[in-house]
């Protein structure tokens, strides 16, 4: 069985993004890039099948300009097994993704597509749902667990209410929410053979996608600031100001 | 225009953000209908149908829809879609789940978790955990659209007299199956609608110790909430978790116990109109939002806040 897992080059999650003075967007220059974290998780599910014995090659895919490289480096270098960059500078919407990763997936066959529920970067949350429409799969959406058997997974659901367990016919896409699990780190000796496991390259035309545009992005900008309040020295202190300063309880 | 929302609901009760939803339908112009899709919903189409604002309620009754699975409601509601300019749900994880699947059978992009209509194809959408303001324009025919339901008001529970008509199903897609689900359940209110929210992070140390989280909570009619870090180890369940990847509250009062105030926290409850921190951290940066901040042990604070409340 293969699975095929899908990683993003995006912003670090721990750095504060700064949005440009002309308003068209965020400042990448110089900024700390990782993978999704997200797309971590999703690169640890498809290891752990394989090395459960339930998948036998974990492929791992990026759309991105050439710097994704350095991305898939880290996937394979955590244990996946090759790599594909569709490279691309142009920024892709998720419809545009999911159709990149629709035409890889009907060359690669694989039985599993796992990736992040959400980047967070653009924080759309589609891609996945979207891969599934188009192939005419199944989704498991935000799982928080996945078993495969026989021709089915049964996934477990991070829902508004709790959890909710669903049977998928195979294949399926899987995108994952952040407990399903804890991702390995890349040991050295792995970083080190990661370097010479393959990775192919494809541009969206090789594979015959339009990848174009369909929202136009007019501005960004930052929200509204908060000021920082007032500290109050006791709980009867901060009782006597929410009732009345801010007369809220 | 006509605007299809989506109804969210148990079969029961029309859930709360639906009603945010069609807020921000009404705010494209034009005509609201409202789909309700499960099994035995009857009653919720007739709530969906006192809904100020709402012009029609499509009911489709099937033993398949009962569990809203993403696959035959995509189909459903595509069959649907011809009618329809736009189709929008609040950004629940149902309409996560199942509004990009119909983006992308229609061939058009979603447009998420919308905070603002500035034109009926120009919207405004946080990136980057709300850090940065996105205003997008949209130049697909028919739009899907998921709203952001803390940023539009609630539409009237009642005074509109929408008809119920029945849409038909759609062919079983035959791709999923329900099989069980594990739900919270609480008698406080609803986090994300909730007028107070209260919430523990990794400092709270254990479950056992939310106990003191929620006698508060229960004096103050509060919802109860919690950081990642306190989901992640088990305190409590994965659907208490408030943040850039749980839920958005922008609750009256939100009240923030031994939580750093990480930029995906902050996240999800920056919009909230009075933030109260406690923390023993003096630096810790949830002060930075906070419009009070109490720097205490919160074993000691919590229950005297309990006590203070009487
Ligand atoms: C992809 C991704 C998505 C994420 N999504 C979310 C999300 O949706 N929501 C979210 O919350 N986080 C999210 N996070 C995690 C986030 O980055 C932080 O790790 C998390 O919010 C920290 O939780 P915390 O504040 O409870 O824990 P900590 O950062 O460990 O803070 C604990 C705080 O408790 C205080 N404290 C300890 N003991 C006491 C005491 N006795 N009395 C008073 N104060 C005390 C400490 O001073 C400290 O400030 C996400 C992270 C990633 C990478």
């Amino acid at each position: 069985m293969k699975v095929l897992v899908a990683v993003k080059r995006v912003v670090d999650y721990n750095v504060k993004i700064r949005v440009k003075a002309d308003k068209t967007g965020v400042d990448l220059a110089n900024v700390k890039m990782s993978m999704n974290p997200f797309d971590e998780i999703a690169v640890e599910e498809g290891l752990r099948l394989r090395e459960a014995g339930v998948a036998t090659e974990v492929v791992a895919m990026s759309v991105g300009p050439q710097a994704a490289q350095e991305t898939l480096r880290t996937a394979l270098a955590m244990g996946a097994d090759r790599g594909i960059l569709v490279k691309t500078d142009e920024t892709v919407e998720p419809l545009g993704v999911a159709k990149l990763m629709k035409a890889v997936a009907e060359e690669e066959k694989p039985d599993l597509i796992i990736v992040g529920k959400q980047a967070i970067d653009d924080d759309s949350n589609q891609t996945g749902q979207m891969l599934a429409a188009l192939l005419g799969w199944s989704q498991g959406t935000f799982a928080s667990e996945v078993n495969l058997d026989g021709g089915t997974a049964k996934v477990t659901r991070e829902v508004d209410g709790g959890l909710q367990t669903i049977e998928l016919k195979m294949p399926a896409v899987v995108t994952t929410d952040l407990r399903l699990n804890e991702p390995r780190y890349a040991s050295l000796p792995n970083i080190m053979k990661a370097k010479k496991k393959p990775i192919d390259e494809k541009t969206p035309e090789d594979l015959g996608v339009d990848i174009s545009p369909r929202l136009k992005t007019l501005k960004v900008e930052e929200p509204a600031k908060r000021e920082a309040g007032v500290r109050v020295e006791s709980v009867a202190e901060l009782v006597d100001k929410l009732k009345n300063e801010a007369g809220v309880i | 225009m006509t605007v299809l929302v989506l109804a969210d609901h148990d079969n029961k009760a029309l859930g709360a953000a639906t009603l945010n939803a069609v807020t921000a339908a009404t705010e494209l112009g034009g005509d609201v209908h409202v789909l309700v899709a499960g099994n035995g919903c009857a009653a919720v189409a007739d709530e969906a149908a006192k809904v100020a604002g709402v012009a029609k309620v499509l009911l489709a009754e099937d033993a398949m829809y009962a569990d809203a699975l993403a696959e035959n409601m995509a189909a459903l509601i595509v069959s649907l879609a011809d009618s329809y300019d736009v189709i929008l749900a609040a950004a629940t994880t149902s309409g996560k789940n199942i509004l990009p699947r119909v983006a992308a059978l229609l061939d058009v992009a979603q447009i998420s978790e919308i905070v603002e209509v500035v034109s009926p194809d120009t919207f405004v959408r946080p990136i980057y955990a709300g850090n940065a303001m996105a205003t997008v324009q949209s130049s697909d025919a028919k739009k899907v659209i998921t709203v952001r339901s803390t940023n539009f008001a609630a539409a009237a529970a009642t005074g509109g007299s929408a008809s119920v008509e029945a849409a038909s199903a759609a062919a079983d897609t035959g791709l999923s199956t329900f099989v069980g689900a594990e739900l919270s359940k609480s008698e406080r209110p609803e986090l994300t609608s909730a007028k107070i929210v209260i919430s523990g992070g990794r400092g709270m140390q254990s479950g056992d110790n939310f106990h003191l989280l929620e006698k508060v909570a229960d004096k103050l009619g509060a919802a109860v909430g919690a950081s990642r870090a306190a989901v992640d180890a088990g305190f409590v369940p994965n659907d208490y978790q408030v943040g850039q990847t749980g839920k958005v509250v922008a609750p009256q009062l939100y009240i923030a116990v031994g939580i750093s105030g990480a930029i995906q926290h902050l996240a999800g409850m920056k919009d909230s109109k009075v933030i109260v921190a406690i923390n023993k951290d003096e630096e810790a940066p949830i002060f930075q939002v906070a419009d009070y901040g109490l720097v205490a042990d919160l074993f000691k604070a919590l229950p005297e806040l309990d006590e203070a409340l009487g």
